[in-house]
């Protein structure tokens, strides 16, 4: 930081967060009624989704505008770059609890399940094993690791570099190349998710892997999911961000939003690394 | 300094709304701290009036008054309004309020962000207790009636009152989350030029460190709600044995967030405290530094030691030991805090204005909480105490003194630069000694009736803990007025009073103080450049 730092920008209205949080509040009612009976909750829920996409086009859009007229100092650019590493941060967390049940559950809460006494338990024979459906679960077959989430981790290995080719096309001012790194990245991404998509289908259909069957599919479940979740989020935002790329909204020194979206779409990337050996290998 | 650059910024976008448009667009920090410092007070009297009823029945042995299952909702709303409704948000007002000012910064670093995350709070507050409403009106079982804790199987069984708790949940983590990064990348790209570090306020390093922890373990909640609720609706097994789940995973992902959530609410006021004792101590603040490393060393440690809550829900001996050692060991930290506390006071010029009994009392009642807090930290002699009234008075002497007391004294401490008036002194100190008969008479008996063995969370009781809990119930009516007189010494320090100087206390030193009281709408457009 130095002496000369100038005027910070500070906005006059937000005009957006109260309808964004209308919008969140209804979603969530329509969904606490759907799921306790009620299925008009469904309104509540399109209602709610409708206004958080209009308020999530309008802010970002009102941020594009300023960025692009020319209103952000450096000062503020640093702002913008903490707050995307601390949310990120967060996101950590977020993924951090879910592989900290995982470590519990294998390691210390199923050996203890079936450690009991044979004498003062209902299930004497279930003993300890990784994967399980626990002693009164579902039978089902576990996902193999070498055949699609290992063609998974390619492709998104590859799509992180492909990222950073576009990166250095952008840093070299080479328009081509970095359209055609992000178009390449969006793709891959896409293929991914529809990967992702048919083995959750093949799961249900011939596995007899679904949200039921006990603390795997429990697991298997809310990793992958959450995981795919954010790797669609992350898609929009590339294709969000190959548009601005061919608007020409950004220059080799100025592109705060491309490289928001790349540490995004890296972090996903690392985390499906960790799933790809903690869920589907090991 | 803060009038030379009204910059052509501000008014940008052209007109600014007037009335209530005004409120829930504006983007000025002051705005936003007095928002949620109104949201917090509401929610405080909303939780008292809630835990109220509770004292109510439990005035008298038997049930007079209510249903067992209401009383149940009635003390999980009180706990979750308190901890995320009132203590939490009136952290944040403060922090709104004076974080840019100390710091010599012209606004928050995102203050449309900064809106937003106040703006999330009152739906979500509408979420919590919407089903306690429709239940008062006969539609549905009513609120949310886990305790506070929400443990696994209850949470997994109960009525739909749970599930509108874990979507307020996720949107009380969201407004939390977003409302730390703004303080943190306020307080790493928005401080004055020549501010380092290690010379910035107490109160912006208490804050930082809540911040960090809010980071990094309201996503953990908001994952573990996101379990229960697929365990409510979507057939997984996470918390439930016949699928090889467990319920105790439920009490370490909670207990992950609620231990570090005790020195999220304990830090920014640790942080504000000294410069209150200071003041009023005409003396500088003792051992800076060492309080520095020390609220470091607390958030640190706080992030390690989740499992002491629960002793008494089977652990390893290992476990135990660890959990216990590593949980004492947070109060080696904490008690250089308190030395270096009486140290700033200690051979002071010390006068007792409002402000400076409301820390002392404070410093004194925290100390009571704490203290307890080491007996409950023994492995082996906690199944003594564990989840009876003992507990109970423990966690309110640490919570109480911190989040109320500690926020009425950093309050009334920069009201005069928030409203340009002296508040009134004799009503003010009216209120501290309602305040400390209210909350000794509320919490002392329920330390004698938990050691006699009365539990927690119950609505009836034998009638050998009538007189304390008659006595306790009694407090309770007076802490509950003394919020009251807070309220009528506040408007009335808002609407007039002896005019307040720049410099409205004696000692108080800080950039807050640089400038006009009341402070200019704007405060520090041009930053100040400190030494």
């Amino acid at each position: 930081m130095n002496a000369t730092q100038g005027h910070y920008f500070v906005p006059s209205v937000s005009r957006y967060s109260t309808l964004l949080s209308s919008g969140v509040f209804f979603l969530a009612l329509g969904f606490i009624l759907r799921l306790n009976g009620t299925p008009a909750g469904l309104w509540g829920m399109l209602f709610g989704a409708a206004l958080i996409l209009y308020v999530t086009v309008g802010w970002f859009g009102e941020v594009i505008r300023e960025s692009v007229g020319g209103i952000y100092t450096k000062w503020e650019d640093r702002s913008y770059r903490l707050g995307m590493i601390w949310f990120i941060t967060s996101e950590v967390a977020f993924f951090a609890c879910f592989f900290g049940v995982l470590y519990y559950l294998r390691l210390i809460s199923v050996p203890e399940l079936a450690g009991f006494d044979p004498a003062y338990t209902l299930h004497p024979d279930y003993t300890s094993t990784w994967p399980t459906s626990g002693p009164m679960g579902e039978v089902f077959t576990p996902m193999a690791a070498w055949g699609i989430p290992a063609i998974n981790t390619l492709l998104l290995l590859t799509s992180g570099a492909t990222l950073t080719w576009a990166h250095w096309a952008l840093l070299k001012n080479n328009r081509t190349q970095l359209i055609a790194g992000l178009a390449l990245t969006i793709l891959l991404g896409a293929t991914f998710m529809g990967f992702q998509v048919y083995e959750y289908m093949h799961a249900y259909a011939e596995l007899g892997l679904t949200l039921g069957a006990g603390v795997y599919g429990a697991t298997f479940y809310i990793l992958t999911g959450f995981h795919g979740f954010h790797v669609t989020l992350g898609t929009i935002m590339l294709i969000v961000i190959l548009g601005r790329c061919m608007k020409g909204h950004f220059d080799s020194h100025n592109h705060f939003g491309f490289e928001a979206v790349a540490w995004y779409w890296h972090f996903v990337d690392v985390v499906w690394l960790l799933l790809f050996v903690f869920v589907y290998w090991l | 300094m803060t009038t030379a650059a009204n910059h052509a910024d501000h008014a940008h976008h052209g007109h600014h709304p007037k009335g209530l448009a005004h409120w829930l667009t504006t983007t000025n920090h002051k705005d936003i701290g007095t928002m949620y410092l109104i949201f917090a007070f509401t929610m405080l009297l909303t939780g008292g009036a809630m835990i109220l009823g509770v004292r109510a029945e439990l005035f008298q042995p038997g049930l007079q008054l209510m249903q067992p299952e209401f009383f149940n909702q009635l003390i999980t709303l009180h706990g979750l309004v308190m901890v995320f409704g009132a203590a939490m948000p009136a952290a944040t007002g403060l922090a709104n309020w004076m974080l840019p000012m100390t710091i010599g910064a012209p606004d928050m670093a995102l203050p449309r962000l900064n809106n937003w995350s106040f703006w999330i709070l009152p739906p979500a507050a509408l979420m919590l207790v919407l089903p306690f409403f429709l239940g008062l009106a006969g539609i549905g079982p009513g609120a949310v009636d886990t305790g506070w804790t929400m443990y696994a199987p209850l949470s997994i069984q109960t009525g739909w009152g749970m599930d509108f708790a874990i979507f307020a949940v996720h949107m009380l983590g969201v407004s939390s989350i977003l409302a730390s990064i703004n303080v943190i990348v306020t307080i790493l790209n928005m401080r004055a030029p020549g501010m380092t570090l290690m010379k910035m306020p107490m109160f912006a390093h208490g804050f930082l460190m809540t911040a960090g922890l809010l980071i990094l373990i309201m996503p953990v909640l908001a994952g573990g709600v996101t379990m229960v609720l697929l365990d409510r609706h979507f057939g997984t097994h996470f918390f439930n044995a016949a699928g090889g789940g467990d319920p105790v995973l439920w009490q370490h992902i909670f207990w992950f967030m609620g231990h570090p959530e005790v020195y999220v609410l304990l830090l920014p006021i640790a942080g504000a405290i000294p410069h209150v004792l200071s003041a009023f101590s005409r003396k500088p603040m003792y051992g800076y530094r060492a309080q520095v490393y020390s609220i470091w060393s607390i958030a640190a440690l706080s992030l390690v030691v989740w499992a002491h809550h629960m002793f008494t829900s089977g652990m390893s001996v290992g476990g135990q030991l660890y959990f216990m050692y590593s949980t004492m060991l947070i109060s080696l930290p904490l008690a250089v805090l308190f030395f270096c506390w009486i140290a700033t006071v200690w051979r002071g010029s010390v006068s007792f204005e409002t402000p400076m009994l409301f820390a002392l009392g404070f410093v004194i009642l925290f100390g009571w909480g704490g203290l307890t807090g080491l007996v409950l930290a023994d492995a082996a002699a906690v199944p003594q105490y564990h989840n009876a009234y003992f507990l109970v008075a423990h966690f309110h002497y640490a919570l109480y003194p911190t989040t109320v007391m500690g926020a009425m004294a950093a309050i009334y401490y920069w009201l005069p630069k928030w409203t340009g008036h002296m508040l009134d002194e004799r009503l003010g100190k009216l209120h501290f000694w309602t305040v400390i008969v209210g909350v000794n008479l509320t919490f002392i008996p329920q330390f004698f009736v938990g050691l006699a063995g009365m539990p927690r969370r119950i609505p009836d009781y034998p009638l050998m803990f009538a007189e304390w809990n008659m006595l306790s119930s009694t407090g309770a009516l007076i802490l509950g007025i003394s919020h009251l007189m807070f309220i009528y010494i506040v408007i009335k320090c808002v609407r007039g009073g002896k005019k307040a100087e720049a410099s409205a206390w004696e000692g108080a030193t800080g950039l807050e103080w640089t400038v006009p009281s009341p402070a200019p709408y704007h405060t520090f457009e041009t930053q100040p450049v400190v030494k």
